[in-house]
C-alpha cells in the first residue's frame, strides 16, 4: 500500500510541477492569448 | 351586392398575382436553376443539404460583394459601400474577411468557424449517447457476471505461502498510471456530461469551480499518465508478447466462467496481455490527441494523418471520400477532441473490466498490486507456468550456492 500512496503523491507532484513549468515557459492561457497591449502581472 | 362582388374579385386577383411569381420561383428552384434565385441557394441545394449531401457552395463562398463597385459618396447610396451585411457575414464565415483583433494567437482572427456546429452536435449528441451507453452496458454486464459467477475464489484454498509478484517499481508505475487515469476519466466525464447531468442538479454557480478543477486536473494529470504509461511499457513489454499458452487460455475462457478450470499461464495470461496492449495502444493514441489539444497550434495532427490516410485509399474505399487535408486550428482541435473522447470511452470500458477482475471479481488479485505478494495457491491456479519457472529458478540458485 505504501508504494500506491507514494505513486499518488508523485502523481500530484508531477501535475503541479508540469503546471508551474508550462506557465514559466509561457504556455499559460493569458500569455498565449493576450495582445501586446495587455500588461500581465 | 355589387360592392361585395367587386371586393371578392379584387381579393382573388391579388391572390393570383401573388401566387404566379411564387409558383414560377418554386419551379425554378426545383429545376435547380440558380439564376431564378438571384444567385442564392435553390430548393435543390436545401434538399441536398437536408439529405446530408455535400453541395458546391461556391455561389455563396464567392458572393462577397465588391467594395470597389460602391456608389460614389456623392451618390444617394454612397455611404452603404459595395458590400451588404450578408456579404460581410459570408466573408467572415469563409475566412475571407479582413479581420483585425487585439488578441494575439494563430486563430484569433477567425470569427465564424464553419465546422463548429457539426462538432458541437456530435459532442452533445452521438458522442454522449453512444459513449455513455457503452459505459452503462459494461457496468451492467459486470454486475450480471458478478451475480451469475460470483467472486472467483481460490479453488484449492489459500496456502499462506507468499510469492513476490510485482516489485515496488512495477507497482509504482501501475498506480501512477491507474491513479491519473481514474482522475482523468472522471474529470473528462464531468466536463462532457456536466451540462446535462450535473448543472440541472447543483446549478451553474456550484458547477463552475468543479469545471475549473476538472480542467486543471485534465490538463496537468496528463503528464503523470504519460510517464506511467511509458514506465509500464518498458517494465512489462517483454512478458506481454503472445505465446502458444495464450490460445489455450482464450479457448478455455481463462477459466473465468467455470470453477475448477485453470488454463496454464506465465507471468501474464492472455487476458492481461489484451489489457496491456489495449492500454498501450489506446494510451498512446489518447496521449497524442491530448498533446494536440494541449498545444493546438504547435502540434496539429489530423491534417497530416488525413494526408496519409488518403494516400492509402481506405477512406475512399469505405465511402468517406477524400478527407480534408487542410484544416484550420479550430478544426484540428475539434477532430482531436472527438477522437480523444471516442478513444477515452473505449479505454474506460476496458479498464472497468480490469478494475472489476482485479478487485471484487477475484479473491487474492488485489494483493498483487497492493503488497506486491500473492498466495502461492492463487498463483498456481492463475499463473501455473510462472510458478514452475520460479521454482526452477529457486532450485538452480540453491544448487549453485556454495554448501556451508
Amino acid at each position: 500500500m505504501k508504494t500506491m500512496i507514494i505513486a499518488f503523491v508523485a502523481m500530484f507532484a508531477l501535475a503541479i510541477g508540469a503546471d508551474l513549468a508550462l506557465e514559466y515557459a509561457g504556455y499559460s492561457t493569458e500569455e498565449r492569448t493576450s495582445g501586446d497591449a495587455v500588461r500581465l502581472g | 351586392m355589387i360592392r361585395r362582388i367587386l371586393a371578392s374579385a379584387a381579393v382573388a386577383s391579388t391572390c393570383v398575382l401573388l401566387s404566379v411569381p411564387n409558383l414560377a420561383d418554386a419551379q425554378g428552384m426545383v429545376a435547380g436553376e440558380r439564376a431564378n434565385t438571384g444567385g442564392a441557394q435553390t430548393l435543390e441545394d436545401i434538399l441536398a443539404r437536408q439529405r446530408g449531401e455535400k453541395i458546391d457552395d461556391a455561389f455563396r463562398k464567392n458572393a462577397l460583394g465588391d467594395p470597389d463597385s460602391a456608389a460614389a459618396l456623392s451618390n444617394q447610396l454612397g455611404t452603404l459601400g459595395g458590400t451588404s451585411d450578408a456579404e460581410v457575414f459570408r466573408a467572415l464565415r469563409y475566412g475571407e474577411a479582413n479581420v483585425t483583433v487585439s488578441a494575439k494567437g494563430p486563430a484569433t482572427a477567425v470569427v465564424i468557424q464553419d465546422g463548429g456546429m457539426r462538432w458541437l452536435q456530435l459532442r452533445s449528441g452521438a458522442l454522449q449517447e453512444y459513449g455513455g451507453n457503452l459505459l452503462i452496458i459494461v457496468l451492467i454486464a459486470l454486475g450480471m457476471f458478478y451475480l451469475l459467477r460470483g467472486k472467483i475464489m481460490v479453488d484449492g484454498g489459500l496456502s499462506g505461502i507468499k510469492l513476490i509478484r510485482f516489485k515496488a517499481v512495477e507497482r509504482f508505475g501501475h498506480w501512477l498510471l491507474a491513479g491519473s487515469f481514474i482522475l482523468l476519466g472522471l474529470s473528462g466525464l464531468i466536463t462532457l456530461f456536466g451540462r446535462v447531468a450535473i448543472i440541472p442538479v447543483i446549478g451553474k454557480d456550484a458547477f463552475a469551480p468543479v469545471a475549473l478543477a476538472c480542467k486543471w486536473i485534465h490538463n496537468n494529470l496528463a503528464w503523470p499518465f504519460m510517464i506511467g504509461l511509458a514506465l509500464v511499457f518498458v517494465l512489462w513489454i517483454l512478458e506481454n508478447f503472445p505465446n502458444r499458452h495464450d490460445i489455450k487460455w482464450i479457448l478455455k475462457g481463462g477459466g473465468l466462467f467455470s470453477p475448477g478450470v485453470h488454463p496454464p499461464a506465465r507471468k501474464f495470461n492472455a487476458g492481461q496481455k489484451i489489457v496491456f496492449w489495449a492500454v498501450i495502444i489506446l494510451g498512446c493514441s489518447i496521449s497524442a490527441s491530448g498533446l494536440s489539444l494541449l498545444f493546438p497550434f504547435e502540434l496539429p495532427m489530423f491534417a497530416k494523418t488525413f494526408v496519409i490516410l488518403n494516400d492509402t485509399g481506405i477512406p475512399q474505399l469505405i465511402g468517406l471520400g477524400e478527407l480534408p487535408e487542410e484544416l484550420a486550428p479550430h478544426e484540428e482541435m475539434q477532430y482531436a477532441h472527438l477522437w480523444h473522447a471516442i478513444v477515452a470511452f473505449v479505454f474506460m470500458a476496458v479498464i472497468l473490466a480490469h478494475i472489476y477482475i482485479g478487485s471484487v471479481g477475484m479473491q487474492g488479485a488485489f494483493d498483487a498490486m497492493s503488497t506486491g505478494e500473492v498466495d502461492r495457491q492463487w498463483a498456481k491456479e492463475h499463473h501455473g507456468i510462472w510458478v514452475e519457472e520460479l521454482d526452477r529458478k529457486a532450485d538452480a540458485e540453491a544448487k549453485s550456492a556454495p554448501a556451508e
